[in-house]
């Protein structure tokens, strides 16, 4: 038995019952690939080979061929590195984090925002590989036994932090994720299954009947789902454990999500660079990578939802709540910009006052500028509801908020490095065709990703909206509602009101 | 060489509603029906009590797996920068406690998420490619099955299948008898 309020806005919109839910969600997996969602897939995979090619050329000649230079040794790599793990946090933010308090919303979007930050992070992962240049000697990074001593790695050093935090966060998100996959793989599964079971083929089959059958039958589909599930049977044994284990990796999560982005802000922090040395990094990195993780999630979902027609799963209720959480993020992060320049200042210190000078209003004042705008100013619509519950305002919004946190890790390396200690090593970082094509090779893996999982993947957790179906559906709210209203009417009609009233 | 086992008998109820199938579970036992397992489309929260199953030890095992993170990294950092090849460098203690915590998190979180994992999987005698069975396939769509090992009640499959429809089973078609080997 659940409780159902009165007062919330119902997460299950249009009457579904759960054979429907079922239903919505599995035929985009059983149906053909429609037109769109192969221009798409097309699209993403010419966008791979192309940004491959630089890829390529990238592993060929050796990051010479990025815009880097000896003052500027980090860039557009390690830029699109923090930005895709920023993405990345918004999954387990939404699974884990929303999961211990409790948030029924989570349930239609958890699993497609899961996905994102699977793929996010190996993009994410892809530009630690490329910035290594030397890519086939990335297991230097990990402690393993070797013929130089054994030499091993520095564990005082933030890289070796973050070589841990990553790998660990990637594969703790993909078990979280496919430990949530497996009874909507086991529905999946079950539907083609009966499929089979329903049209057997029989030797008195006419060749009509036999066509129609054979048509019917996916028996490739079925072997597949088979295996992916499990051998999941849903008994309530398995549920409690089921159960147990979502909550644990939930709690493990939540500190290992804020963990992450940390280590990422101690590769700055730990250093000794003017505008990277600072203590706040670490909130206003997790803050930022919250941030920009739901923007990519709004934008993702905003389009799935239409294309997958689930505006009764993925509610105005959803986009509004999501808003709001970008809107507190966002305004995070600006108190942080404003605090930097306020310590640059207060502290005293003249490198440090300079490095941010020079960010507003030195040779990269429009990255600057492009970041604050985006960043602190845009989010700050969603003050008016008409804009946070607009579809059109909250995908341009979200859009403008990624482009904008791009611009903060690009502001917050670059320009941090560009002017040096030593006025003759000052020097400005132009980004060459390679930078650009490494960055759309990122961008296509991640689409590549994310329409194969929209395809042959549930995407929205049947089980867990099955869940709260009953405590948040419109006719649940109804019911509710009237048993409120029953309960005043009554105890406005008992004597004992009225005496209450005269005291 | 051993006997082939008998097929065992179970009877299987469906319902349509979870508040049903929990109402179910609990007059079912008054009336003297052992109740062997439901199965759902979702998590019914503590059905698993009403039924009698012992509580779940997965967190013993998480924590268990958790603790050995901790160990194996401690040991892992003493090891590689004191012991084998103490690292030294600008002057610094190799064992500064601080630096030695992201690593130590998150192996302890690593190996405690992948641990309860494998356990989840083992004691479900679930893994990839394993063939399920199920006593009604609709119970991951819509339905709700009351499963009732027929030997270890007393009373038989026809009275049984009354006491289920008395508190909700679907009568069309009633409670039927299914074999698992």
């Amino acid at each position: 038995m659940q409780v159902t309020s009165a007062i919330r806005e119902p997460l299950v919109t249009g009457g579904k019952t759960m054979h429907d839910i079922t239903n919505d969600i599995c035929k985009r997996v059983e149906e053909a690939p429609s037109k769109s969602w192969l221009m798409a897939f097309g699209a993403s995979v010419v966008l791979f080979v192309v940004g491959g090619l630089s890829l390529a050329q990238t592993w060929w000649y050796g990051i010479g061929v990025w815009g880097l230079n000896k003052t500027v040794g980090w860039a557009w790599d390690i830029t699109n590195f923090v930005w895709w793990v920023g993405i990345g946090h918004a999954g387990t933010l939404i699974s884990a984090i929303l999961l211990l308090f409790r948030q029924k919303w989570r349930t239609s979007i958890n699993r497609a925002a899961e996905a994102m930050t699977i793929f996010a992070v190996i993009c994410a992962g892809s530009f630690i590989l490329m910035h290594m240049g030397r890519t086939w000697l990335a297991h230097w990074a990990l402690p393993l036994p070797n013929t130089y001593g054994s030499l091993w790695v520095n564990f005082h050093s933030p890289l070796v932090w973050d070589v841990f935090a990553i790998s660990t966060y990637l594969t703790v998100s993909t078990v979280f994720w496919y430990v949530g996959l497996i009874p909507d793989l086991g529905t999946i599964r079950d539907r083609f299954v009966r499929t089979l079971e329903e049209n057997p083929l029989l030797p008195t089959d006419t060749p009509a009947e036999r066509k129609a059958k054979l048509k019917k039958r996916r028996p490739i589909a079925a072997f597949i789902y088979r295996i992916l599930s499990f051998g999941w049977e849903g008994g309530s044994k398995t549920w409690a454990r089921y159960e147990y284990v979502a909550l644990i990796l939930a709690g493990l999560s939540t500190p290992l999500v804020l963990s992450v982005h940390t280590i990422v802000s101690f590769d700055f922090a730990t250093s000794v660079i003017p505008g990277w040395h600072t203590t706040i990094f670490p909130p206003y990195f997790v803050a930022g990578a919250i941030f920009s993780g739901f923007a990519m999630v709004l934008t993702l979902m905003l389009v799935t939802r239409v294309v997958y027609k689930l505006e009764d799963y993925i509610t105005m209720e959803h986009i509004e709540l999501m808003n709001k959480i970008v809107m507190l993020t966002g305004s995070i992060v600006g108190v942080a910009y404003i605090t930097e320049f306020f310590i640059a200042w207060y502290s005293g210190v003249e490198a440090e006052s300079y490095a941010f000078i020079n960010r507003a209003f030195g040779p990269y004042w429009w990255a600057y500028w492009a970041m604050m705008s985006c960043n602190v100013i845009s989010p700050q619509l969603f003050w008016f509801k008409s804009i946070r519950t607009n579809l059109v305002w909250t995908f341009v919004l979200s859009i403008v908020v990624n482009v904008g946190m791009w611009f903060e890790r690009f502001v917050i390396i670059v320009t941090s490095l560009h002017r040096d200690y030593l006025p003759s090593s000052w020097t400005y970082f132009v980004p060459t065709i390679y930078d650009v094509g490494d960055y759309v090779f990122s961008f296509a893996l991640f689409f590549v990703c994310f329409f194969l999982f929209a395809k042959y993947l549930p995407v929205i957790n049947m089980a867990e909206v099955k869940t709260v179906l009953n405590s948040t559906s419109e006719e649940a709210r109804a019911k509710a509602f009237a048993k409120l209203k029953a309960g005043a009417e009554a105890l406005k009609a008992s004597p004992a009101y009225d005496k209450g009233n005269q005291v | 060489m051993a006997a082939s086992k008998e097929p065992k008998k179970y009877l299987v109820g469906i319902y349509d509603h979870e508040d049903k199938v929990v109402e179910a579970v609990k007059k079912v036992q008054k009336d003297g029906v052992k109740v062997e397992e439901v199965y759902s489309p979702h998590p019914i929260h503590h059905i698993d009590t009403y039924i009698g199953h012992p509580r779940t030890r997965i967190p013993i095992a998480a924590f268990m797996f958790g603790a050995t993170g901790t160990i194996l990294a401690i040991t892992m950092i003493v090891f590689m920068m004191k012991i084998d090849w103490p690292m030294i460098i600008g002057g610094k203690n190799p064992l500064y406690p601080p630096t030695m915590v992201p690593v130590t998190f998150e192996a302890t979180v690593l190996i405690c998420a992948l641990g309860m994992v494998a356990t989840f999987l083992i004691t479900n005698n679930m893994g990839p490619g394993k063939v399920e069975f199920m006593f009604d396939r609709r119970t991951t769509d819509d339905k709700y099955a009351l499963v009732v090992d027929l030997e270890k009640n007393t009373k038989s499959a026809e009275e049984i299948s009354q006491i289920l429809i008395k508190y909700g089973a679907e009568t069309t078609p009633p409670p039927r008898i299914v074999e698992k080997s």
